[in-house]
């Protein structure tokens, strides 16, 4: 998807490391009957990218430097997957580059999911409402909607 | 998809939205100032009428006149004529044409039989007024005359089919009495005596529950023959009315009955009755009416019919069931906290958004789960940083409670034989934020061999579905006895894995909560879709009962205030008596789904040797008295009876080698009871030390001791049960008594058996009467040396019995189980 941010690297490592204790217990379970241990973030593609799955939110948002609200008419569009319009974005946190890694929240601080800024701060100010200004990357309503392939 | 609000819009066309009912303009357009009429199609014949209804529905509600011709109402003539417009103007909204006149939408139900004479009133007004052309007149004339006619050419007119249907009853209904009654007694000749008379008292005591019948006919019960008959076509009225009426009778029965007529004429009746109003397999609804009262027996059945209230759940960890209620209310869902006993529970009434699809749901701040799946949870009570095994988790609203209570310390291995549903599981606990768990897909079975030593442990088993009919009517009818047996199996096999994953020693746990979601007493098998719960009687307690027998565990209160008890007998079975600490919970009486809970401890991890089906026919050995209510009182001993259980236990399988040579016996008895004597001290120290009421690990220990010599004295009789009497004897009397080892010996089983009895009566009445039959042949086989033994303890018992006995009343069912042999002891 997007390569992780130096913060959400060391984030995430933070996170797996408190997992041990866990991790040793499961280890008596073979490999075949496991299904989970605590929680997943991501994957691992077969090109060795890793994908970041819905499933870190909890995680990384607290730990978001760049935070895009949208709007309550624009929360359904985006829980089933569109991309926020310009029409539908509340705030914008200052100074966020293009293609810099977001994380979506409604008006009532509650993380959505993830995106993509598809244009700087500045440039949104500029664009026409119907102009895509995040990218849908994960969002919380995957969970209904791809409860198969969560993990 | 929502109602259009905007009035000014219309549906023209061939198609069917301009004939559809007309929406929420409608409605508006009496407030809006009316628009010149255009030019519409004229509405169909329906329209018109559903038109005029609409308009008339409130002015006419006592509608009298049913003649066609055409009344002249000064209130009706400008909505005839508006009706008429409406009518031909064959659209949604022509708002000219809903003037401010036009009362109520529709008339009320009551004079639906009569719209159709005061359609073709209006018709024919519409004929008198010429504002739409003759084309309409011609079209309108014919209506009354083809109404049936058009009703079933038009499909998808505005009148709808439901309403077309309502109205047939309705008029069917009208002459329904006396034509049923007719079609009765030509159906069925015998009874043609009984509808005529059936007829008022039904009515009567229908209105009147208490006005019995004194005088005139009481309801008669049909004759047998017209059971096959109902089943060509039964009219649920007519049997919704006999259910009602046999219940009555049968509550009183002495005063109502109908002379010659059976209770079990009048019980069989009312089975088929609610079968067939009810869609019930013959099979369940037996058990249901084994289980239940008749008054309760209907309750059930009615509340089996609605789907529960929808509950939900608030995830502490991420919010709280304040802020929560609030978000929700904003969102426009109609809510209340679940009730005292749940600090997280939300009751939903109704709501405008899907629940289940709310961004809070997304976002994992509540989950949808029922009242009673919320319950085994709060009955084990997991703590923080304890390793929980829960061994049917699927969905995973219960794994994610004890989550959130544990506040995710610790460690939950969540696990499921459905690898369909665990990918639910995978999902909830992300969405909730459950990060302590550990998610395999084993069969529960193999449970402590894959990884043991839990300190808690959760078995929500795989059940009948009995309790939540309500969710699947299917269970209704396909469940029959098989069902239920393989279900027990299943959930046999599954709980007792589920206690071996307990460890006893755990410092905070050794607990284990088994719930079932069927009313049923026995197990039953069912794939489920849905978490069923259990209602059954042969599923609960018996298979609680068979736990009880076969580990070291014991019942405890479940910390439940509400809810019914558990069974302690049923029919011809009885079970442990702690079994009252069980919970059972019923969709009538809690509005929750059926449930049952049972809560043990584990006090030893060892396992008891466990009795090969022998026990159940066990073979009968001497007439020992000591043996004989041993053997009786071996397949029901309670966990709690650990030092009699173990000491029972020995005996029986002593018992259940009756033949083996004698010598050995005798050359044993020397050896016995030296070795009994020896280890006597050390297991009586340990055993009295810790009270009668306790499992705990002494008993254990007793038992590991005892058990070695129970195997090599599997041959011996008298000199066993003799030493191992003594020892139960010593162990209720706290001095160990070295001298008469005979007679203490003999006495203590007697003791053993007068204590345990009282606690464990149950059982023993039906078991020991079987052993005691077996007993009693196979007392010639005895060699004289044994009855010699068996007669010197008898002798000096008498005169010791007393003094032992002034300790602990002997319990009088006692007598009834104890051998012949026996009774004579305890009776001096």
């Amino acid at each position: 998807m997007r390569p992780l941010t130096e913060e959400e690297t060391r984030v995430m490592f933070e996170k797996i490391a408190k997992y041990e204790k866990i991790m040793k217990l499961a280890a008596n379970i073979s490999g075949d009957k496991l299904v989970s241990l605590g929680t997943c973030f991501g994957k691992f593609t077969k090109t060795h990218k890793f994908r970041l799955h819905v499933t870190a939110l909890d995680y990384l948002a607290p730990y978001a430097k760049y935070k895009v609200w949208i709007k309550p008419g624009a929360e359904q569009s985006f829980l089933y997957g569109n991309h926020v319009l310009k029409s539908g974005l509340g705030r914008i946190t200052e100074n966020t580059s293009q293609y810099q890694g977001v994380v979506v929240y409604s008006m009532a601080d509650i993380p959505l999911g993830f995106g993509v800024a598809a244009k700087s701060t500045q440039d949104c100010r500029k664009v026409d409402p119907m102009a895509i200004v995040v990218f849908h990357q994960a969002d919380i309503g995957e969970y209904v909607r791809h409860e198969e392939t969560l993990t | 998809m929502g109602r259009k609000l905007d009035p000014t819009k219309e549906k023209r066309g061939p198609g069917r939205k301009a004939r559809k009912q007309k929406g929420a303009e409608t409605e508006l357009v009496r407030f809006l100032p009316a628009v010149s009429d255009e030019n519409s199609k004229r509405l169909s014949s329906r329209a018109r009428k559903r038109a005029a209804k609409r308009r008339l529905g409130s002015v006419e509600a006592p509608k009298t006149n049913k003649s066609p011709e055409a009344k002249p109402l000064p209130g009706k003539l400008p909505k005839g004529i508006s009706a008429g417009a409406v009518q031909t103007a064959g659209k949604k909204g022509p708002q000219s044409l809903f003037n401010a006149p036009r009362g109520k939408k529709r008339p009320a139900p009551g004079s639906d039989e009569e719209e159709e004479e005061e359609d073709s009133e209006e018709d024919g007004m519409v004929n008198h007024g010429d504002l739409w052309g003759s084309e309409d007149d011609a079209d309108t004339v014919d209506d009354y005359g083809a109404d049936s006619n058009s009703e079933d050419e038009e499909e998808g007119e505005a009148l709808l089919p439901i309403e077309r249907a309502a109205r047939k009853q309705k008029a069917r209904e009208a002459a329904a009495g006396i034509q049923w009654s007719e079609e009765e007694t030509e159906d069925e000749e015998e009874e043609k005596e009984v509808t005529p008379e059936s007829g008022p008292p039904k009515v009567e005591e229908a209105d009147g529950g208490l006005q019995i019948n004194v005088d005139e006919e009481p309801f008669v019960l049909p004759p047998a023959g017209e059971m096959e008959q109902d089943a060509q076509a039964p009219d649920l009225q007519r049997v919704h009315k006999r259910i009602q009426d046999i219940v009555g009778i049968l509550r009183d029965f002495g005063a109502q009955r109908e002379e010659g007529r059976s209770r079990s004429e009048y019980l069989n009746r009312l089975k088929k009755d609610l079968a067939i109003y009810y869609s019930y397999g013959d099979f369940l609804l037996g058990k249901l009416m084994d289980l239940f009262p008749l008054s309760e027996l209907v309750e059930f059945l009615e509340a089996n019919e609605v789907p529960r209230p929808v509950t939900l759940r608030t995830n502490t960890l991420k919010t709280r069931r304040r802020d929560l209620a609030q978000a929700l209310i904003n969102r426009g869902v109609n809510l209340d906290p679940l009730g005292k006993w749940s600090k997280t529970g939300l009751v939903v009434y109704d709501s405008s958004v899907p629940i289940g699809a709310t961004p809070e749901y997304l976002a994992g701040h509540y989950m949808l789960q029922g009242a009673s799946s919320m319950l085994p949870v709060m009955a084990l009570a997991p703590q923080e940083h304890e390793r929980i095994l829960d061994m049917c988790c699927a969905p995973g609203g219960k794994t994610s409670y004890m989550a959130q209570l544990m506040k995710n310390t610790g460690v939950i291995l969540a696990n499921d034989a459905n690898a369909e549903r665990l990918k639910s599981v995978v999902g909830n606990l992300h969405r909730l934020g459950v990060t302590n768990t550990i998610i395999s897909h084993y069969d529960g079975r193999q449970f402590p061999k894959v990884v043991g030593g839990f300190d808690r442990v959760l078995l929500d088993a795989p059940c009948s579905g009995t309790g939540v009919i309500s969710k699947d009517p299917a269970v209704k009818t396909n469940k029959d006895e098989k069902d239920i047996l393989r279900c027990a199996h299943l959930q046999k096999e599954l709980l007792l894995s589920a206690i071996d994953s307990v460890n006893a020693t755990s410092k905070t746990g050794g607990y284990l909560v088994y719930c079932t979601c069927s009313i049923t007493l026995q197990l039953c098998f069912f794939l489920r879709s849905l978490s069923s719960p259990h209602i059954q009687v042969e599923e609960n307690e018996w298979v609680v009962d068979y736990a009880l027998k076969k580990r070291n565990v014991r019942l405890v209160p479940t910390g439940l205030d509400f809810g019914q008890e558990g069974f302690t007998r049923f029919r011809e079975r009885r079970f442990h008596p702690s079994l009252r600490s069980t919970r059972r919970f019923y969709p009538h009486t809690h509005n929750m789904d059926g449930f049952f809970i049972a809560k043990f401890k584990k006090f030893s991890n060892s396992i008891p040797q466990s009795q090969t089906g022998n026990s159940e026919t066990a073979t009968p050995t001497n007439v020992d008295l000591p043996q004989v209510i041993p053997k009786s009182e071996n397949s029901s001993q309670p966990a709690k009876k650990a030092k009699g259980a173990a000491k029972t236990k020995q005996q029986l399988q002593k018992q259940q080698h009756p033949k083996k040579a004698s010598f050995q016996k005798l050359n044993g008895i020397s050896k016995g009871a030296d070795s009994e004597l020896s280890t006597v001290p050390s297991v009586t120290k340990t055993q009295a030390s810790s009270s009668f009421q306790d499992s705990s690990q002494p008993a254990g220990k007793a038992e590991g001791i005892r058990e070695p010599k129970v195997t090599g004295k599997l041959k011996q009789r008298s000199p066993k049960l003799q030493s191992s009497k003594k020892v139960a004897f010593l162990r209720q009397n706290a001095p160990p008594k070295g001298t008469d080892t005979q007679t203490p010996a003999v006495l203590s089983p007697s003791k053993t058996q007068a204590t345990l009895k009282p606690k464990d009566h149950h059982q023993p009445l039906g078991r020991a009467k079987g052993v005691e039959k077996q007993q009693l042949p196979e007392q010639p086989f005895e060699k004289a040396a044994f009855q010699k033994q068996n007669d010197t303890p008898k002798g000096p018992q008498p005169p010791t019995v007393s003094p032992i006995r002034s300790s602990r009343p002997p319990p009088a069912k006692r007598k009834k189980s104890q051998s012949r042999g026996n009774s004579q002891l305890l009776l001096s």
